[in-house]
């Protein structure tokens, strides 16, 4: 019952941020709106208890990523209402509506197929279901670091390619007039000293005044 | 059904909704007291320091000063700027203050750890339960997973406030905020290589009872992880943590000489009042979550053993007040990071030098499964040291050659 309860909940939270992500004018607020749908399917990963999944879910996509989508739209003034009377490609709305149409098809007929019916009661292999000794954490890091050892290697190794690659693409070499300015005598600081206080004959002078 | 998981769950169910009820309630209550207290306890320090008397007229010692603010603050006018989006702006202010209320329901602030049972299980009106809000498999997972949603209000309050200086104060936090998390995660990287768990919990119980021999005596030493994992990922923790909090000498959020007041320059009344309540409740829930990582949460030291869940609570608060006074006097020490001091500093020195610690840790760890020998350890670490030399001093030579053909290529092309 709880669990019911706890998945229409999750379902409505998905739905509306779903709805609002592609009704909002404002690219911002799409972005908020897409913030709560990724929250919703979190609630729903807590509620099947793949609680890592839930974590990772709000850490990984609504964390880093929307965030990454904010800055972009923020940064480079996108956050304007558009007007969407206008057609940036030719034929793109129906041509949306009909991919639209043919992925929830798709995914209706794989859940359909892939179940028992649309419930999806008793569709998972009880030699596949957790044992109640082990947490899904656990579970995850041994399959992640025996089974999948090479793949989850690569996958960083690709990550890191990725940064430096980009680090490489956008960084602009510098042009032979600013290697001028990079020379090091010049990133010295000037001498706090006055001119000529380090002068030996000026030091003389002084003490002879001295005297 | 997962909520009957829970032992502690099971059996009477409406009674324990009522407990655990009571707690959200007992929790919240107690951050909202804290933070008027923190607030108090901050102005009187600093003002110690300054050699000046501070807050002294609301109140015994002025220790209802915070009080009086919050209320002028409630009856403040409040302003939204024309220029504002109004939904976001009005958003904002709740997606500080939830987050920051939220990490507190994973921090164990008591219960008896050392008594017959052990295992810090209290009993409220006949029910078994923790001296926590929750205890989710997660755990800390849950402390990152929040401070990466604090990132939103701030960055929402600047863009949404409808001018410049917010939206570079925001800039720079949401950046700051990004980059130190990375070093705050390796920090707590370590701790959970030590404790092979992820819930705040289990890693008190861990923490109980005595800690290694020193000099053949068991009592000296406490259980804390401190001593496994290292001062490394405590320090970095501490600096990364104070960064995530933006709190001096990280406040270039809201360098006021810079850029008036960072995010929040056009919030006013309640709404500025509800960014103050998440900004020092982010103080009160990293410290106590450094004391539940790092200093046994409210394990006391190994000599000092009475019974009672009451005394798990004095001593982490004991704890928690050494971190709270550790911020003001850093607060009042240190003058301000410039902005790329700040970057190097987390990214060229928190970072490598916690990953390098992890893998130290790790190493270690590896030894200890394998059961190797003291001379294994000594040759393994020697030889992996010089092959981690050998390849930093090849790489180096491998950039700086790559510099200096470039430079040369350069003047070439340009004369």
């Amino acid at each position: 019952m709880a669990e019911f309860i706890t998945f229409f909940f999750g379902a409505a939270i998905i739905l509306a941020g779903a709805i609002g992500v592609v009704a909002a004018r404002n690219a911002v607020h799409s972005a908020l709106f897409l913030i709560q749908t990724l929250l919703g399917v979190a609630v729903i990963f807590v509620v099947q208890e793949a609680h890592f999944l839930a974590a990772v879910q709000i850490v990984v996509y609504a964390g880093a990523i929307v965030i990454l989508f904010l800055f972009v739209i923020m940064l480079l003034g996108v956050d304007k209402a558009e007007d969407l009377g206008v057609e940036p490609i030719a034929g793109q709305k129906p041509l949306a509506v009909v991919l639209g149409a043919s992925l929830l098809a798709t995914a209706i007929t794989f859940v359909l197929v892939a179940t028992d019916g649309a419930t999806g009661v008793g569709s998972a292999d009880p030699e596949r279901q957790l044992d109640s000794g082990i947490t899904d954490i656990e579970r995850i890091g041994r399959v992640l670091f025996t089974e999948y050892a090479v793949a989850f290697q690569l996958t960083a190794a690709l990550l890191t390619i990725g940064v430096i690659g980009a680090v490489v693409l956008t960084r602009s070499l510098p042009t032979a007039d600013q290697l001028d300015d990079l020379e090091p005598a010049s990133m010295d600081l000037p001498s706090l000293a006055p001119e000529g206080a380090n002068d030996e004959h000026h030091v003389d002078a002084v003490d002879e005044d001295a005297s | 059904m997962m909520f009957a998981q829970d032992p502690l769950y099971a059996g009477d169910w409406l009674g324990d909704a009522l407990i655990t009820g009571l707690k959200v309630l007992v929790a919240f209550a107690f951050l909202l007291v804290a933070v008027m207290l923190n607030i108090w306890f901050l102005r009187k320090v600093i003002s110690d320091f300054q050699n000046r008397i501070g807050p002294n007229t609301a109140g015994r010692w002025g220790i209802l000063q915070s009080l009086a603010d919050g209320i002028k603050l409630f009856f403040k006018e409040d302003l939204i700027p024309d220029n504002s989006d109004r939904f976001a702006f009005k958003l904002a202010p709740y997606l500080s203050l939830v987050p920051a209320f939220l990490v507190f329901a994973i921090i164990p602030i008591g219960g008896d750890f050392n008594g017959d049972n052990g295992d810090g299980v209290v009993s409220i009106f006949g029910h078994d339960t923790l001296l926590q809000v929750a205890d989710p498999p997660v755990g800390v997972l849950w402390f990152l997973a929040m401070s990466s949603l604090a990132i939103y209000g701030v960055m929402l309050a600047g863009w949404s406030s409808g001018s410049k200086y917010p939206l570079i104060g925001s800039v720079r936090a949401s950046a700051q905020m990004v980059s130190y998390e990375a070093a705050l995660g390796l920090a707590l990287a370590s701790v959970l290589l030590v404790s092979g768990t992820l819930s705040t919990h289990a890693m008190v119980i861990d923490q109980s009872g005595e800690g290694p021999a020193f000099f053949g005596n068991e009592n000296i030493l406490p259980a804390w992880y401190l001593l496994p994992v290292g001062i490394v990922p405590f320090v970095v923790f501490i600096i990364a943590g104070t960064a995530e909090l933006n709190h001096p000498p990280f406040d270039l959020v809201e360098a006021e000489q810079e850029i008036v007041g960072g995010f929040h320059t056009e919030y006013s009344s309640i709404r500025f009042a509800l960014f103050f309540l998440a900004e020092f409740m982010n103080q009160i829930t990293m410290g106590a979550l450094l004391v539940t990582l790092f200093l046994g949460g409210p394990n006391g030291p190994a000599f000092f053993f009475p019974e009672g869940w009451w005394i798990g609570v004095f001593w982490f608060f004991v704890k928690l007040m050494g971190f709270l006074f550790l911020l003001v006097w850093v607060r009042a020490t240190l003058p301000r990071f410039r902005y790329d001091q700040l970057m190097d500093f987390g990214w060229k020195l928190l970072i490598p030098l916690s990953l390098g610690w992890f893998i130290l840790l790790a190493f270690i760890q590896i030894g200890r499964d394998e059961d190797w020998s003291t001379a294994q350890f000594v040759g393994l670490g020697v030889g992996l040291a010089a092959a981690f030399v050998a390849l930093a001093g090849m790489l180096t030579l491998a950039i700086r050659n790559a510099r200096n053909e470039r430079i040369e290529e350069m003047e070439d092309a340009h004369g």
